[in-house]
């Protein structure tokens, strides 16, 4: 007959050293006899560290990053980011594809803000062609950008909630999110991968009615807003498991070369919008929140209200929406209406051109930055006049934005680098790309 | 029944010289006990499926979405996302696998306990999709068994919910005395390989490979 074993366990200090180190608990086991079956590990800690891996398939890394951790009890001493689980060769792809074809993996790469990386991409190769776009297009594709900013941050909240132990906004952020769906649908054919734009114009013009649908979610939306802030911004539990992690003072966000809403937290009040203005952004009225103290809670705050101010612009496109055609009058780039391509030699000339070889901009090269809903997004693109790019880059926020973790989680909680995690609003498709 | 022999292929030109396989089935068949059993267990499982989804891209988007209120998966007993892999009964690659991630989805599949199913959500996931290039697994049935596909890039929500009905569907045919359903296949000792090395070679050749197409056009 096996002897029983008993273990016994001492719990006699309140599991803190006098210098404040989590003490490890002494557990004793023995026999009957009451002999202890091992030495009981040593009290002291230091130089005792421990490895431990995060990912890469784990819900709270949102995607495929894998962190491997050095912990001295439950504290982080370093913190190693391993990216590349999702490396798919967008850039290699589009060396081998025309400009108006690269377009569906604009989609793919930010898949959380596809329509705004439509437009990234489509101002950056008007640029290259020396493109000037009509005035409808301008307003569609800023509409085109805040609605996909604000499905971006929809994502960000209700993930972020469930990492840090709260489902319900993840609930409500979605059910905003379908709203936002149907009316892509509406407009372009797709949910999620959308190609809405092309060089020179957009896909297809929004459908009769829509702007309706876009007046109702405007003046809907507000209220989830409402909803979740009320939920969230004084609630304890929140406000506990945000405040004060993670900080970056501005200097060192401006070193680390951070951009979007983790930058503005820290107090830089940097947004491509204002300074580097696109799409005509200088003539509309929005602010930039700017946070400061460059912590968790910041990033939160900062990102809500970006959202509010998200709604102010869709409120102006609505109201400024001109008449008026939607893509360029330019044979060398958009594709001449049906009726003529099968009427007219000229139009069928182009027609094949265009489907055939692809138009082709000068020889020259051009970088232009949006920003996205992560940071400051920019495409760099090298033309030797052919109809493909010779080099197609991305530069991707999030992979910036994520140089700073080792930095952030330094000194905090395991549970915490979650949270500081999460704060960064990751997406694997674009930093491995 | 005792010993029965099937020939492994119905057509007639094969019929003759290909190779014959034996099996052995329990004796006294399916009898109404074991068929009302197969069907109380079926039914069991079928309807608490606990999923373990691997996100990687874009599909985990909408896979997301499928599991939020508007389609709402707990309706299919599947709302307790396992994301450990030894809970968990059935596979959902939501996204694109490159060959950096396959050794991970391999062996998340083998921590499984049986019975287990595998979903393969998009494109990606079932074919490589659009990436048709040197960085990303052309289907991850070359690396895991795959019971349902569903097509789309993305697929819709009710798109995963169909195959997700299907899965079920299949589950509701399993019978017990079926001894080689969960069989898996074995690598090779000597080569320690599940496929033979010269077949390999032939499947990872470069086809229709976008990256090697010529930049033709001027
Ligand atoms: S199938 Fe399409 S949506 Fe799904 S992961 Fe692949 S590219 Fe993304």
């Amino acid at each position: 007959m096996a002897t029983k074993r008993t273990i016994e366990v001492e719990l006699s200090t309140s599991g803190l050293t006098r210098d404040g180190k989590p003490q490890r608990v002494p557990l004793v086991t023995g026999g009957d006899t009451g002999v202890a079956l091992a030495e009981p590990p040593s009290l002291e800690l230091d130089g005792e560290h421990m490895l431990i891996n995060i990912g890469p398939q784990h819900p709270a890394t949102h995607g495929v990053l894998r962190l491997v951790l050095e912990l001295d009890g439950e504290t982080v001493v370093r913190c190693i980011p391993h990216v590349g689980y999702l490396h798919c060769g967008f850039e290699k792809i589009g060396e081998y594809r025309q400009y108006n074809q690269i377009i569906p993996w604009t989609d793919r790469e930010d898949y959380l803000n596809s329509i705004g990386n439509n437009v990234a991409f489509a101002l950056g190769a008007e640029r290259l062609f020396g493109i000037e776009i009509t005035e409808r297009c301008k307003v569609l594709r800023v509409i085109a950008m805040e609605l996909s900013r604000i499905a971006s941050h929809l994502v960000w909240l209700g993930t972020t909630c469930i990492d840090i132990g709260a489902f319900t906004p993840f609930l409500w952020s979605f059910q905003e999110r379908e709203n936002i769906y149907n009316l892509l649908e509406g407009w372009v054919g797709a949910r999620l991968t959308t190609s809405a734009t092309r060089v020179g114009g957009m896909a297809a013009d929004i459908p009769d009615k829509w702007l309706e649908g876009l007046r109702g979610f405007v003046s809907t939306f507000p209220k989830t807003i409402y909803e979740v802030d009320r939920m969230l911004t004084k609630n304890a539990i929140w406000v506990g498991r945000t405040i004060g992690l993670g900080v970056m003072s501005p200097d060192e966000a401006l070193n680390y070369g951070l951009s979007g809403p983790m930058l503005r937290a820290s107090g830089v009040a940097y947004d491509v919008r204002k300074d580097f203005p696109y799409l005509d952004y200088e003539t509309y009225d929005f602010d930039v929140p700017v946070g400061t103290n460059g912590d968790v809670y910041d990033r939160f705050l900062v990102r809500v209200e970006e959202l509010r101010q998200s709604v102010r612009i869709l409120e102006q496109c609505i109201k400024r929406l001109p008449d008026g055609p939607v893509n360029v009058d330019d044979p060398r780039v958009i594709l001449p209406p049906k009726h003529k391509a099968t009427s007219e030699m000229e139009s069928m000339i182009h027609h094949f051109k265009n489907v055939m070889e692809g138009p082709r901009p000068p020889v020259g090269e051009c970088y232009v930055a949006v920003e996205s809903p992560k940071g400051e997004k920019g495409y760099y693109f090298v033309s030797d006049g052919t109809s493909k790019p010779a080099r197609w880059r991305i530069r991707p926020p999030s992979f910036v934005n994520l140089s700073a973790i080792p930095k952030m989680v330094e000194g905090h909680l395991l549970s915490d680098v979650i949270a500081i995690n999460a704060s960064i609003d990751i997406v694997m498709g674009e930093i491995d790309r | 029944m005792g010993l029965t022999s099937i020939p492994h292929s119905a057509s007639p030109e094969n019929a003759s010289s290909g190779p014959e396989i034996i099996s052995i089935e329990p004796k006294g068949g399916d009898g109404w006990v074991t068929t009302r059993l197969d069907f109380l267990v079926n039914w069991g499982r079928s309807n608490s499926l606990w999923p373990m989804p691997f996100g990687t891209a874009c599909c985990a988007i909408e896979f997301m979405a499928t599991a939020a209120s508007k389609f709402d998966l707990a309706r299919f007993g599947m709302e307790r996302m396992s994301f450990s892999p030894r809970q968990a009964d059935v596979l959902i690659c939501a996204g694109r696998v490159p060959f950096k991630l396959a050794p991970i989805i391999r062996r998340i599949w083998q921590q499984m306990p049986q019975p287990k199913w595998a979903i393969s959500m998009g494109a990606c996931a079932s074919t490589g999709g659009m990436f048709d290039n040197y960085a990303v697994v052309q289907g991850i049935d070359t690396i895991i068994p795959v019971d349902v596909y569903v097509p789309g890039c993305p697929p819709r929500p009710e798109g995963l919910i169909y195959g997700i009905m299907m899965l079920q569907k299949k589950i509701m045919t399993e019978r017990m005395s079926n001894k080689s359903i969960r069989d898996e296949m074995e690598p090779d000792p000597s080569s320690k390989l599940y496929i033979p090395a010269s077949r390999i070679d032939e499947i990872s050749e470069p086809f229709g490979n976008s990256v090697h197409q010529t930049r033709s056009a001027p």
